[in-house]
């Protein structure tokens, strides 16, 4: 069986940062497996702007965005692989793939897993009412448009105020087609703040916040759907129903990880649905690495990319033999916050800071976000404001850290 | 001028057919939507019962019974995956436990093999049934099966064997004219010898054009979840609560694909076409079912469906020829247990029925076997690369969910029964059936389609009539 250093799984951005910055470090035997016939994943169809403002400084469109990357793969000459999907990964990183040149195994030193998310179905909300065709999420109609050349409707609703669905309010109403309205079931929205003005707002769709899909209606294509206003219990308020004729119901509900391999291979589940990882992003199968959306969804490409990279330096000096130090703490989401990534830190060495990524778990104004060992307040830093749909990165400095055994705990607190 | 005119396309019109076509007959197949099995059949349980629970001495029981033993045999001819991997109605409290003695009383009396298993007996084989479980009873002989390429399978057979279908074709009247029948559809008229209905929801409308009937079929819904197949795994058999008057309860079962089923609820509708589901009644699926197994982990939950039930008024199977013709055979309300009967209906309509009031001669060279499918997950390594050799589409994932090759759908596309809808295409070969339910895979379905039949994406159907996916080219 061949052996290869290290076996990047996918080639979207989180991929491709990673080989780059493996690569950089000195690790030559790299391999990237793609499962489509490009490079880039998912900001292929991407084709609006807003990528790299942290990244490159500049504002790309996800094409130009990804090619940069291709660029910078190809200037190093590191294989990739196209059309080359992973079938599994035996725990000690055996990788079987199959694409049209045949079936692989191959024996891998170390791993990075770059799969990136994918969207949540009206299945697995359980959406009321029929299954008709028209009912498509936001980043299937994208792929459609964008990639295929075909519009999947003239009259369309939109359930979710996730970034996909506010793009898509646009995209499909300069293509002519009739956007009736957002629906959102939380009292906030989900989407970036510059989406909900430059997608909705300039474009006068309106935005029905704490309202859901009761019902949907047709046969054979989508005829009709109803919304309801929601409690605050999110449970739909009868006599509430509106009903909108429409062709098209998409779906922007929400990003999941696409994690099933690391899943199988028995990594630890963390509370985001990726793999739970350390600093280094490994994850608790030792020289087996996670970043991107297949660890926790992002809201920017170029945070994304920055994991990539973290990932990949990582991988390095594991497959150079680089001791880590085995002094490690855990980091726990406390009140008002919905996760913490990485699920533990190094504490071996206490110069530097620990990277804690994290969402809140409701919009908060003015509050405190405080970070704590055991009943001891490390720091409080305070927010003017606070939403869950934008990632929070909080460099905490090691040397306030108390001692090397207390989980850090991060939590929201009220302004007194 | 045919010999036989099957209405309705769904497991048991497909297994009358298959049975059908060992014999020297001209016979027709009709069914109104675009793919077979595409109503009742594809929204159910998918269990092979044991035939533990059916009142001793009906229809139900005897041909439950029957078509269990046809499974293990069936599912090798038709290339169908089957699964006996037994079921347990489980008793949660002791004033239950007269309720399970009914139940494995009857069993006896069907003659379906049973053991009752104690509290600890079922935790160690059931490790995520709830401690409060009493006892069970376990019934081997019950199994899973996939009920899409049942359907699809048996009725490719009886077209390889000579059977002709056609789809899209709703029978809207039958006539009888001298010692014959005219079965008008929305396209033509046929002349028949026979007719045979086998049309479901609707048969009491099919055998109501020929005479007044004294039976109606009373559609009842049912609710169910799927969750993925992930590791580890929840439960190992068809977990059922002890059946009452209103059916066997919500089970808790893993399928054929390694995805639990959990459902059905039970509740009569008027129309024939309801297969909404709704939350109230998802909502108590969902605590039924955590009765039995409390742990479920309902964040896997990737679809949600309903199935219609053919019940009958009479209580029982309808098998048997019309009060005034014979040769107008009704095959009416097949409810559950239908799907594993349906093998044994079918050939009980094909060898003790038809066959003997047409007269019919049996085929010397029928064929009980389907050329096999490609089944890429089943293959080792070298297996894989060789066939990838010969043929690279088998190396082109199009679902990456479910592992689905662009060789594999090819191959559902280009069989006597194709596949021509993006579900006929998904039911067949799982792709699209994923955590992430065709949000990536389905454009690429659509174009495989679209260029097998020759036409351009925009033709592409979902499922239904009228059910297009794309609506236009975008602008430039």
């Amino acid at each position: 069986m061949k052996t290869i250093d290290l076996v990047i799984i996918g080639g979207g951005s989180a991929g491709m940062a990673a080989a780059v910055s493996a690569y950089d470090q000195g690790i030559r035997d790299i391999l990237i497996l793609e499962r489509s016939d490009v490079l880039g994943g998912i900001l292929n169809q991407c084709i609006h702007n807003g990528f790299g403002l942290h990244e490159f400084k500049e504002e790309l469109t996800g094409p130009e965005f990804l090619f940069r990357f291709v660029d910078q793969v190809k200037e190093r000459k590191i294989p990739y692989e196209l059309q080359a999907t992973v079938l599994s990964i035996s725990p000690n990183k055996v990788v079987s793939y199959i694409s049209p040149k045949g079936s692989f195994e191959i024996q891998a030193k170390a791993l990075v897993v770059a799969t990136g998310c994918y969207e949540r179905s009206a299945g697995a909300i359980g959406m009321p009412g029929e299954r008709p065709a028209g009912v498509i999420s936001a980043g299937q109609a994208q792929l459609y448009l964008n990639q295929h050349g075909y519009l999947v409707g003239k009259k369309v609703f939109i359930l979710g105020s996730g970034d996909i669905g506010l793009i898509m309010a646009r995209r499909m109403t300069l293509e002519g087609a009739k956007v009736l309205g957002v629906a959102e079931l939380m009292p906030y929205s989900n989407g970036l703040e510059r989406n909900i003005q430059q997608c909705l707002k300039d474009f006068n769709i309106p935005l029905y916040l704490s309202h859901t899909v009761t019902n949907v209606i047709g046969k054979g294509k989508l005829e009709a759907i109803e919304i309801s206003q929601v409690d605050e219990h999110l449970q739909p308020v009868k006599g509430t129903e509106k009903r909108f004729d429409v062709d098209t119901l998409l779906l922007s509900i929400g990003l999941i990880p696409n994690n099933g391999l690391l899943d199988k291979m028995g990594a630890k589940k963390g509370k985001t649905r990726g793999s739970e990882v350390d600093d280094s992003l490994e994850t608790t199968i030792p020289g087996v690495f996670s970043c991107g959306n297949v660890l926790h969804v992002h809201d920017l490409v170029d945070y994304v990319v920055a994991e990539g990279k973290t990932a990949g330096i990582s991988a390095a000096k594991y497959l150079k033999g680089e001791e880590k130090g085995h002094k490690e703490i855990e980091t726990i989401a406390g009140p008002g916050i919905g996760y913490v990534v990485p699920s533990r830190v190094n504490v071996e060495d206490k110069e530097g800071s620990v990277e804690l990524k994290f969402r809140v778990s409701r919009p908060s104004k003015n509050v405190y976000v405080e970070y704590s060992q055991g009943d001891k307040v490390l720091m409080k830093v305070l927010k003017l404001a606070i939403i869950p749909s934008e990632m929070e990165i909080f460099k905490l400095p090691k040397k306030l850290l108390i001692n090397d055994q207390e989980p850090i705990k991060v939590s929201l607190v009220a302004k007194e | 001028m045919k010999d036989i005119v099957i209405v309705g396309g769904g497991v048991v019109g497909a297994f009358i057919a298959r049975y059908l076509s060992a014999y020297e007959a001209d016979v027709l197949l009709l069914e109104k939507e675009n793919d077979v099995g595409d109503v009742t059949s594809m929204a159910n349980s998918a269990i092979v019962h044991s035939g533990d629970d059916p009142i001793p001495g009906t229809l139900k029981a005897k041909f439950n019974v029957l078509g269990n033993a046809m499974f293990t045999e069936i599912s090798k001819d038709l290339d169908v995956s089957f699964g006996r991997c037994g079921s347990i109605n489980l008793a949660m409290d002791e004033s239950q436990l007269p309720l399970l003695k009914e139940l494995e009383e009857r069993a006896k009396k069907n003659g379906v093999p049973t053991k009752v298993l104690t509290r600890e007996e079922v935790l160690k084989i059931e490790p995520n049934v709830t401690p409060k479980v009493v006892a069970g009873l376990f019934c081997p002989t019950a199994g899973v099966v996939n009920p899409f390429t049942l359907t699809a399978h048996a009725m490719e057979n009886a077209c390889d064997n000579g059977v002709e279908l056609h789809l899209q074709e709703e029978v809207i009247d039958i006539k009888r004219q001298g010692d014959i029948f005219l079965v008008v559809t929305n396209k033509t008229t046929y002349e028949t010898r026979m007719v045979i209905n086998a049309a479901g929801l609707a048969s009491d409308k099919i055998a109501a054009m020929i005479e007044d009937i004294d039976w109606k079929i009373q559609p009842r819904k049912g609710e169910y979840f799927v969750l993925d197949h992930y590791a580890p795994g929840l439960v190992n058999h068809v977990l059922f609560p002890l059946p009452t008057k209103k059916g066997k309860g919500v089970l808790v079962t893993m399928t054929t694909s390694g995805n639990y089923l959990v459902g059905p609820s039970s509740e009569f509708v008027d129309d024939g076409e309801d297969w909404a589901t709704d939350t109230p009644t998802l909502t108590s699926v969902k605590a039924q079912a955590k009765e039995m197994v409390p742990s479920i982990p309902f964040q896997e939950q990737i679809r949600v469906f309903a199935g219609l039930r053919s019940t009958p008024t009479t209580g029982d199977f309808i098998i048997e020829s019309s009060k005034t013709y014979k040769e107008f055979i009704n095959v009416a309300g097949i409810e559950s247990p239908g799907l594993v009967s349906a093998p044994a209906i079918g050939k009980y309509v094909a060898d003790e029925l038809a066959a003997k009031i047409l007269n019919l001669k049996a085929k010397k060279d029928w064929n009980p076997k389907i050329r096999p499918y490609t089944h890429l997950a089943k293959l080792n390594n070298e297996q894989r690369n060789e066939l990838i050799q010969k043929d690279p589409s088998f190396g082109e994932i199009v679902c990456n969910c479910e592992k689905v090759s662009a060789g594999e759908i090819n191959e559902v596309l280009n069989r006597s029964v194709p596949a021509y809808t993006v579900k006929a295409v998904k039911k067949r070969t799982r792709a699209g059936f994923g955590k992430c339910q065709g949000g990536f895979c389905q454009p690429k379905v659509l174009n495989l389609i679209a260029k097998r039949f020759g036409v351009t994406p925009l033709d592409v159907l979902y499922g239904r009539a009228n059910s297009r996916v794309l609506e236009k080219e975008s602008k430039e």
